[in-house]
C-alpha cells in the first residue's frame, strides 16, 4: 500500500467526519435559528388547526396520537429541506465529496443533527397534544412515548437524510421530496401513532400494547440507518 | 505558506499530474477525448479553450470527480483508473461555488474544511491570516462578505486542508479588480509554496499573467502547450 493509499489524518475518519458535520450543521440551526422561528411555530399552528377543524374535545382526544406524528412529519419535510439547502446553497455538498470526505461520515452526521432537532420538536409536540388536546400521560405512559420518540426521530431522521441527499441535486427538488419521502415514512406514522394511542391511553389502549409497535420502528430505523449510510455515497456521486 | 506542502517527498520528483490519451465520457457523450497533459510541481497552468471543450471536466478527472474510461492517468502518484477515490483529499477544487456556509463565521467555515482533514487550530489560524481575513473579518458571517472575500474563504479552506493540487474553475468570476488581484497574489503564494495550480478561464489576459504556462483545450484534446 503506498503513501496514498492511507488517509493522513484522524478527521477522515467515518466517526471523526460524523462528528464534525454534525456540529456544524447544528451551529449553522443555531445561529439561522429556523427551528426556533420557523418550524417550531409552523407544527403548533398545524396542531392549532386540527383543533379548529374538528372542534371536538373527544374527538381530538381519540385522534391526537396521529395528529402529533402528522404534524411531525410535515415538519420534518420542512428540516429535510433546510437541511440540504444548506449544503447545496454555495456547492459544500460537491465540495466534501470532490474533498473526499467519506460520505457515511456525512450522511451519519447529518441524520445525527436532524434527529437532535426532531427530538426537540416532538416534544413540543408531545406537551402541545396534552395542553390543547387534553391527552393525559401517566408514568408508564411516559417511558413508553420517550422510547416511541427516539426510535420514531431516529427512523424519520435516516430515511429524510437518504431522501434529502437523494433529492439534493434533482430539479424541483422542494416538490419531489414530500413526493418520494411521505409513502416510505407511512410504517413510521402507522407504528408511532399506535405506541402513542397506548401511551396516552387513548380509546382505553393499555401501555403494554404500545411496546410492540416500537418493534416496528426499530426495524424501519435500522433498515434505513444501515442502508442509507452505505448507500449515500454512491447516491452523491451520481 | 508553510501549509501547503506535505509529506509526499518520495513523488516530488514525478509530475503531479500526467494523463496520456485519457479519455472521460459524460453520459455518451466523451467529454475529453484523448488528452495528454503533464504538470509539474509548483506549476500554476492556465487552461484556455470555448465553452464545452472540456476544461472543467479535465479539472474533474484531476480531482477524481470523472472516471477515466480510456488511456493512463496518474495524479500525485494516484492511478485514476483503479484509485481515483484516493486522490480526492490531497486536491482542492474550486468551481462557480465556494463550498461555503454563509452562516457561520469565516473562521468557521475555514476550521470546518481543515477539520476534514484533521488540520490543527495553528494551522487554521495561519490559513485565516494568509489570506488576509483575520481581525475583524475572521469573525464575521461568511453571507455578509463581498464576493472577493468569499472567494479568500474558500481559498484558505483548501490551505487548511493542505491540498496540494489546486483546481479552480473560472476562479475570476465575479470578482472585482480589487478581488481579482488578490486572488492572483493568493496563487502566486501557493505556487511558491510548493503548490500546483490549474485553472481554467476565459479571461486569457489576466490569467496568462499568471501563469507559468497555457494549455489550450479544444473538443476534448490538449491542442497547444504554450511557455508564458
Amino acid at each position: 500500500m503506498s503513501n496514498a493509499d492511507q488517509p493522513r489524518f484522524a478527521g477522515t475518519t467515518v466517526i471523526g467526519t460524523a462528528r464534525l458535520i454534525a456540529a456544524k450543521d447544528l451551529r449553522v440551526e443555531l445561529r439561522s435559528r429556523v427551528l426556533l422561528n420557523q418550524v417550531l411555530p409552523f407544527a403548533l399552528i398545524v396542531m392549532v388547526m386540527f383543533a379548529f377543524a374538528l372542534d371536538s374535545d373527544a374527538v381530538l382526544e381519540r385522534v391526537a396520537p396521529g395528529l402529533v406524528w402528522l404534524a411531525a412529519l410535515f415538519s420534518t419535510l420542512i428540516m429535510v429541506s433546510r437541511s440540504f439547502a444548506v449544503e447545496t446553497a454555495d456547492g459544500a455538498l460537491d465540495q466534501l465529496r470532490s474533498a473526499g470526505v467519506p460520505a457515511m461520515g456525512i450522511f451519519i452526521g447529518k441524520m445525527m443533527a436532524l434527529m437532535a432537532q426532531l427530538v426537540v420538536l416532538v416534544t413540543l409536540l408531545v406537551l402541545a397534544a396534552v395542553v390543547l388536546y387534553r391527552a393525559e400521560l401517566s408514568w408508564a405512559g411516559s417511558v413508553l412515548l420517550v422510547t416511541t420518540g427516539l426510535t420514531a426521530t431516529c427512523g424519520l431522521a435516516a430515511v429524510g437524510t437518504l431522501y434529502g441527499g437523494l433529492a439534493a441535486g434533482a430539479k424541483g427538488r422542494e416538490t419531489l421530496l414530500p413526493l418520494l419521502l411521505l409513502p416510505v415514512v407511512a410504517p413510521v406514522l402507522i407504528g408511532a401513532t399506535r405506541a402513542t394511542e397506548s401511551a396516552f391511553g387513548t380509546r382505553g389502549v393499555s401501555t403494554g400494547q404500545g411496546w410492540p409497535w416500537l418493534g416496528l420502528l426499530a426495524v424501519f430505523a435500522v433498515l434505513f440507518s444501515v442502508s442509507g449510510a452505505v448507500a449515500f455515497g454512491p447516491l452523491l456521486d451520481d | 505558506m508553510s501549509t501547503v506542502s506535505h509529506g509526499h517527498d518520495p513523488a516530488s520528483l514525478e509530475p503531479v499530474v500526467d494523463l496520456c490519451d485519457a479519455v472521460a465520457v459524460l453520459g455518451s457523450f466523451p467529454a475529453l477525448a484523448g488528452a495528454t497533459m503533464v504538470v509539474q510541481r509548483g506549476e500554476i497552468v492556465l487552461l484556455s479553450g470555448p465553452n464545452g471543450a472540456g476544461k472543467t471536466t479535465l479539472l474533474r478527472l484531476c480531482a477524481g470527480l470523472v472516471a477515466l474510461e480510456r488511456g493512463q492517468g496518474r495524479v500525485l502518484g494516484v492511478d485514476l483508473a483503479n484509485d481515483r477515490e484516493l486522490v480526492r483529499h490531497r486536491v482542492g477544487m474550486i468551481g462557480h461555488s465556494n463550498g461555503l456556509y454563509g452562516d457561520l463565521t469565516v473562521t468557521e467555515n475555514v476550521r470546518f474544511w481543515g477539520r476534514t482533514v484533521g488540520a490543527s487550530e495553528s494551522e487554521i489560524d495561519l490559513a485565516v491570516s494568509r489570506m488576509g481575513l483575520d481581525g475583524r473579518l475572521a469573525h464575521l458571517p461568511v453571507s455578509r462578505l463581498s464576493a472577493g472575500q468569499r472567494r479568500r474563504t474558500a481559498l484558505a479552506g483548501l490551505v487548511a486542508r493542505r491540498a496540494e493540487l489546486w483546481l479552480l474553475d473560472e476562479p475570476h468570476a465575479g470578482l472585482d479588480a480589487g478581488g481579482r488581484d488578490e486572488l492572483d497574489s493568493v496563487l502566486k503564494m501557493a505556487a511558491t509554496a510548493g503548490a500546483t495550480v490549474i485553472v481554467a478561464s476565459h479571461e486569457l489576459e489576466r490569467a496568462s499573467k499568471l501563469a507559468t504556462r497555457q494549455v489550450e483545450v479544444v473538443a476534448g484534446q490538449v491542442r497547444k502547450v504554450a511557455g508564458l
